[in-house]
């Protein structure tokens, strides 16, 4: 595909006997919101560790943007405008929500081999913070330290800090994992408002099959680290491989 | 961040106190004092430069001796090359001993942050207990390099026949060294908090409590701790000279584990973290050191409960103590 934003090409990753990922391909156009679903242990977190390149393939090739960058390690990649998020939640507790915000702007804001200035009185990494909090509706609880935030606010803070860095693709890690009803709903309304700006293209991995269907562009399925259908919410909806492997089982549960 | 007023009361307190301290000591008759207040004010500084990767960066560096100790030995060294009039290489480059505060200081911190630039290459690869681990092997090996230097004394150490020459300021005076190692000390403590609040303050700190996450968002953790590391491993060195000076003798031991341990017990004691953290931390083990073992020669028998008292009750460390409504990071 020529416009894809990022390609993946027999993306094989093996934990002994288990083959999380067993060759992936994958195609994300830029600006989509594209949903990876499947069941348990499908190898999805494992195919987003490689993408985010904290681990490493046993084969297959990543391109971002144009450029191979399957041997770069996470912080090249990040800098390259590859954002994640964590499924499970990964804060610096002791930080404010200001301050985590302001570390993920410093880190695309050139070198941090500086002595002299208080981080905290630098306007070009707080005014771009206090704009990202704003826009997952955080602005109110700035200083409040991480770790007293509730569930559902860390997990905005999470996509906050992915906003902060002005990413050109942010891999999502279950956004309403753990959430309540509410606080999902929130969350799904709020990525759906990233979604309607079109600046950034998201590859979201979810479990809520609500989120998915709300979001989504296009859909892949991954079954035992096989992708089984690539394709657009209906069709996954109607595809009967799927419905077996996955959403049947869902709805039998 | 605003401190509360009683702790600012008694930062300034305490620094009147060592500013008024050899005038104080000496109406009372009590000279010995600046002696013990410079040695404290010396491993003040030795856990300063701890206190940055390990109260900061979360490095649990248990070779610190290694730095302090590599900086005595470069003071050393160079003073019994000049003492003797024999040059200290010949080759590639000519190198004369030398007595001078001016050369031999930042010498010593030169090679000690070498040393940790090149010990932290292959240590910072690790974390956790291989960390410890580590750096306390690579210690050992330093250790047991200066035991085998005959020529610098090997086992017994080397003495100095005089202390460093630091232009107008003659250091033979215990007052005017005193007031050098005063400077450093507070020149020290001003610049680590500068440091800490900075970029590269902010980036340690969340390496020390997030580093994959630090890593997701963009940051190459392995240089920064690496400079911190370096850095440290120069203050240390720089502490080395001063000792090295106030002794007027080095050995082995300056390097050993035991050395390394109470470093790590001084920054612990202190307040991991806090800027002002090791300096209570030296004042109290010194202390603690010359008034017990005055008392039994088996003081660390004392010093063992206190130190499980506070790290079971003041988990900040002493300093916590004194700066109830700071902040963990100050």
């Amino acid at each position: 595909m020529a416009d894809a934003l990022l390609e993946v090409e027999g993306l094989t990753k093996a934990f002994g006997a288990v083959v999380a990922c067993d060759a992936v391909a994958l195609a994300l156009r830029e600006g989509e919101v594209h949903a990876v679903i499947g069941p348990n242990g499908a190898g999805k977190t494992t195919l987003l560790g490689q993408l985010a390149g904290e681990i490493q393939p046993d084969a297959g090739r990543i391109r971002f943007a144009g450029e191979d960058v399957t041997g770069l390690p996470a912080h090249a990649r990040a800098g390259r405008g590859l954002a994640r998020s964590f499924q499970i939640t990964s804060l610096f507790p002791r930080f404010s929500a200001l301050d985590n915000v302001a570390l993920a702007v410093q880190a695309q804001a050139g070198h941090s081999f500086r002595f002299w200035r208080p981080a905290a009185r630098e306007t070009a990494l707080i005014a771009p913070a206090r704009e990202a909090l704003a826009r997952v509706g955080l602005a109110e609880r700035a200083a409040v330290p991480a770790a007293a935030l509730a569930h559902g606010e860390q997990r905005q803070l999470e996509i906050a800090m992915a906003l902060a860095s002005r990413p050109r693709l942010l891999l999502l890690d279950e956004p309403t994992a753990g959430m309540g009803r509410e606080d999902s709903g929130r969350m799904i309304a709020l990525l759906a408002a990233l979604k309607a700006e079109g600046r950034m293209t998201i590859l979201l991995i979810e479990h809520d099959m609500d989120a998915v269907f709300a979001l989504a562009d296009r859909i892949t399925v991954l079954v035992y680290g096989q992708v089984i259908a690539t394709g657009a919410p209906e069709e996954i909806r109607a595809n009967a491989e799927v419905r077996r492997a996955y959403l049947g089982k869902e709805t039998a549960a | 961040m605003a401190r509360p007023v009683v702790t600012r009361l008694f930062i300034w307190g305490a620094l009147v106190l060592l500013l008024a301290l050899p005038p104080l000591v000496q109406g009372l008759g009590a000279d010995f004092a600046v002696g013990v207040a410079t040695r404290i004010l010396i491993f003040a500084l030795v856990g300063t430069s701890l206190n940055l990767i390990l109260g900061y960066g979360g490095m649990v560096s248990f070779g610190h001796a290694a730095f302090f100790g590599a900086g005595a030995y470069v003071v050393a060294i160079l003073a019994q090359h000049d003492t003797y009039g024999e040059p200290l290489l010949t080759w590639p480059i000519a190198v004369e001993g030398t007595q001078s505060a001016f050369i031999a200081w930042p010498a010593a911190m030169a090679v000690s942050a070498i040393l940790a630039l090149v010990i932290g290459v292959v240590a910072l690869r690790t974390s956790g207990l291989y960390f410890i681990m580590i750096t306390l092997a690579f210690a050992q090996m330093l250790y047991f390099f200066f035991i085998s230097l005959r020529a610098y004394g090997g086992e017994d150490g080397l003495s100095l026949f005089a202390r460093s020459a630091a232009g107008p300021l003659d250091l033979a005076d215990d007052v005017h060294f005193y007031y050098l190692v005063l400077g450093l000390v507070l020149l020290a403590l001003w610049l680590k908090r500068r440091l800490v609040a900075a970029r590269f303050g902010r980036v340690l700190r969340g390496i020390r409590d997030n580093e994959r996450r630090m890593q997701a968002l963009g940051f190459p953790t392995f240089r920064y701790k690496l400079a911190a590391f370096a850095m440290a491993g120069a203050a240390a060195g720089l502490a080395g000279a001063l000792i090295a000076n106030q002794t007027e003798f080095v050995s082995p031991s300056f390097l050993d584990w035991q050395r390394s341990g109470e470093i790590l017990v001084i920054v612990i004691l202190g307040g991991m973290g806090r800027v002002y953290g090791p300096v209570a931390g030296a004042a109290a083990f010194l202390l603690l050191e010359e008034v017990l073992s005055a008392w039994t020669d088996h003081w660390m028998l004392v010093l063992g409960p206190i130190l499980v008292l506070v790290v079971l009750f003041a988990k900040g460390g002493i300093w916590s103590l004194i700066d109830r409504g700071g902040q963990a990071d100050g």
